[in-house]
């Protein structure tokens, strides 16, 4: 455990106004728009083809590529459209329409996998399509398959949910606890990892407690209460609080001894195993000041995300700002037409008083940024070399160490965008860092064919 | 199908704010003022109140007229100059011509803060500098300490008229630390000084407020009151005297935790707190002035950029020493 010791963060108010709702399934679309790039790494390829019957749990796209998960459908019905079309990302995708028939038959090739060794509970963890469901959507068999000489000890099951309004996961913990334990058990077995720590927010006692009693024969998997502070969900945050491991930029949490999956993923994960059927729906928590009828609700993939808000009631206000994912990093999309994504865990809608942007004033240098900001940086300083386009300022101060989690713009008293401007920064830099790195590659091959040519100059 | 949103704001995360902002924080310090105003009006009498007033509404109208003249947009609003303003009245005796406090209030907010820029740019504390430009420029009536039936210990045989009397440290600079007033009389303010500086209470109560609002941290007060004690100890003088006589108090809490002027990291305050309570003990027991409070925070001012630097935060992880 850890040594005491915290990170920095802040503290938000929780809203936590859905908390104690049951997840309800939500009732089928008309149609579901299923984008090809719901994970980080390379897009699916359709495998259907337009006018193609599909049922629920079928692989409707897929890839070669090492770093990409499997795309099923949701529904069963009619494929209707293959488009390139913008999907919520704000890119243009490739994007598979199916009109639903109502029947939701299961696919036959929905039947548990059978696992024999680590590569094919890797290979069945592929099938499954999961992906980091907190929201960074990153393949959750690529994390599992982890390259020497990187040798994990610590599987950590995110169950923080830090991010404020968001109540799927804790959800999730109180429904289905034994399936997730059931889950990080079969990773502890097949990745022969020693230990897991569940960890968990203390604003969700009753989850604790739940999980405390499960585990109380085990002696390789306990309850890591985390503290009410934002963001003990970020993956650096929360290896960190539990083992007492920095994770630097750059490195990944092998590189630390530690893999890191969502409390969901993990639970996605072992309703795989067990029934066969992949990831074709997820929770989300609506809710903000503009909806009706806050709720939790199981959405099927691709589901438009106005069909969601409908579903609970529709809007009671003008809707200015609607966002995916939590307050803290969620993304603000343009348009509500939008597919739902793996990805997605919260759809909140807010009217004028929560969703304009407060005026900018004069930084004070109170310091709140560099208190609140939990990988030691110094955001006002960041946030000044940005505006000079000083880059060597930027490099010193690490500025690519920032994870985006938003602490400095929350807790600036002078409402500068500081995390954006950061992000700005930071894309800069890596981009120069990247330019230099192959200018300097492109050198050193001239300089070596040069050499070479010399060489045979010589010889003849 | 449902209802589509359109006019939607696209904005980058975080989406939501803590409450605090610029003007509540400036609110929170007018707030921690209020006790040692009213101290100051018992003892000095509704003059306090005249005074206080002039000087913020001289630092309003001054900053606002000049955000005009420079076509800058307005920052009035964000109370800092009402802060200034405040701020600068405790440091005045309270007998000072008015005009004279217009006159600090000018080169304040004129010379130190707009000119430079505004609130976050001033290298120096405005409500310091105003308060060395008048003591160097009226010596005389800045230094003309009043006496009132509210001061119980106040020796009047030290002063010539009756009318005036010295500060605690004028009187210990003097004539020695028997004929200046008790601890307890400077802890509660009964004596002679600058009209917000005399009760070490009421600005101890101010502080904590501002701890307990975290408008403040703790380090800059502690730092500079612990050093200031500890230069007392080790020149064999009163503690206790010296962190409650003069703008020790004043200055600690109100003066040299100003943020645009003091370090960002809790080290670097340390560094600070430190470097203005060791000035204010040497300008006290070597100097020529019998206060050095000012002095000493307006020096550590100018180093701030230089303590930031030397004290900058390291992200976690890394071993520093093998990356240089």
């Amino acid at each position: 455990m850890s040594s005491g010791k915290h990170l920095n963060g802040i503290h938000v108010n929780h809203c936590k106004n859905t908390a104690g709702q049951a997840i309800i399934p939500m009732t089928l679309p008309e149609k579901v728009y299923i984008p090809m790039s719901q994970h980080i790494g390379a897009p699916c390829q359709p495998v259907v083809a337009v006018g193609d019957h599909v049922k629920v749990g079928q692989k409707i796209g897929d890839s070669e590529a090492f770093v990409c998960a499997p795309i099923h459908s949701s529904v069963s019905g009619e494929v209707t459209a293959i488009n390139k079309a913008m999907s919520q990302m704000g890119r243009v995708d490739t994007i598979i329409e199916i009109v639903p028939d109502g029947k939701q038959e299961i696919a036959e090739t929905v039947v548990p996998p059978t696992i024999t060794d680590k590569a094919s509970f890797i290979k069945a963890v592929r099938e499954s399509g999961v992906v980091g469901l907190g929201g960074a959507t990153f393949p959750m068999s690529v994390k599992f398959n982890v390259k020497p000489p990187a040798k994990v000890d610590t599987f950590i099951v995110n169950g923080a949910e830090c991010e404020p309004y968001i109540t799927v996961d804790h959800q999730n913990m109180l429904t289905h606890a034994q399936e997730i334990v059931d889950g990080v058990k079969a990773v502890l077995h097949w990745l022969e990892i020693e230990r897991a720590f569940i960890g968990i927010e203390t604003n969700k006692p009753d989850a604790i407690k739940l999980f405390k009693d499960l585990l109380k024969d085990e002696k390789n998997i306990s309850v890591a209460e985390l503290r009410q502070v934002y963001p003990q969900g970020a993956e650096r945050v929360i290896i960190y609080e539990t083992t007492g491991r920095h994770l630097i930029a750059g490195k990944l949490p092998a590189d630390v001894g530690c893999i890191v999956s969502n409390v969901t993923s993990v639970l996605k994960m072992q309703q795989f195993l067990a029934t066969g059927m992949p990831l074709v729906s997820k929770a989300m928590t609506v809710d903000g000041n503009a909806v009706a009828d806050p709720k939790n609700v199981e959405v099927p993939i691709g589901t438009p995300l106005c069909d969601v808000i409908e579903f609970c009631g529709g809007t009671k206000a003008d809707v200015r700002k609607i966002i995916l994912g939590g307050p803290m990093m969620g993304r603000a999309i343009p348009k509500d037409e939008y597919g739902v994504m793996k990805g997605n865990s919260a759809i909140l809608c807010f009217d004028e008083t929560a969703g304009t942007q407060l005026p900018e004033t004069a930084c004070i240098s109170c310091g709140r940024c560099v208190r609140g900001c939990p990988m030691n940086l110094m955001p006002t300083k960041l946030a000044k070399a940005w505006e000079h386009q000083d880059i060597d300022t930027l490099r010193e101060y690490d500025v690519t160490t920032c994870m985006e989690c938003g602490c400095c713009s929350y807790s600036c008293p002078a409402r500068k965008q500081l995390s954006f401007e950061i992000k700005l920064a930071k894309t800069w830099v890596m981009t120069e860092d990247r330019k230099a790195a192959e200018k300097a590659k492109a050198e050193a091959e001239a300089a070596k064919a040069k050499e070479e040519e010399k060489k045979e100059g010589g010889d003849k | 199908m449902s209802t589509k949103h359109t006019n939607l704001i696209v904005s980058s995360a975080p989406h939501v704010n803590n409450p605090v902002d610029t003007k509540s924080i400036m609110r929170d310090v007018v707030i921690a003022l209020c006790p040692a105003l009213l101290v100051a009006i018992y003892v000095f009498g509704a003059r306090a109140l005249v005074l206080t007033a002039v000087c913020v509404a001289a630092c309003v109208i001054f900053e606002g007229a000049t955000r005009k003249i420079l076509g800058r947009p307005q920052t009035i609003g964000d109370w800092s100059a009402v802060v200034t303003g405040v701020i600068l009245a405790f440091n005045l005796p309270v007998t000072l011509p008015l005009w004279m406090a217009v006159i600090g209030c000018f080169a304040a907010i004129v010379i130190v803060k707009q000119v430079f820029g505004g609130l976050g740019q001033n290298f120096a504390n405005p409500a310091i500098v105003g308060r060395i430009v008048l003591f160097i420029g009226f010596a005389t009536p800045m230094t003309n300490w009043a006496v009132t039936s509210r001061m119980c210990n106040v020796i009047q045989s030290t002063s010539v008229d009756g009318v005036t009397g010295a500060t605690p440290l004028g009187l210990l600079a003097s004539q020695g630390r028997a004929a200046a007033p008790s601890n307890l009389d400077m802890f509660l303010g009964t004596i002679s000084g600058s009209m917000g500086e005399v009760s070490a209470i009421a600005l101890l109560i101010g502080g904590c407020y501002l701890l307990w609002r975290k408008v403040i941290t703790w380090e800059i007060p502690v730092a500079m009151l612990a050093s200031i004690a500890v230069m007392a100890l080790l020149m064999h003088q009163d503690p206790i005297f010296h962190i409650f006589a003069g703008g020790a108090m004043l200055g600690s809490i109100f003066m040299a935790t100003d943020y645009v002027t003091s370090p960002i990291t809790s080290k670097g305050k340390i560094i600070f707190g430190i470097g203005c309570g060791v000035i204010t003990m040497l300008i006290r027991v070597f100097g020529s002035y019998p206060e050095g409070v000012s002095f000493a925070i307006l020096l550590m001012n100018i180093l701030t950029p230089h303590i930031d630097r030397w004290t900058r935060t390291h992200i976690n992880g890394v071993d520093r020493k093998a990356v240089k």
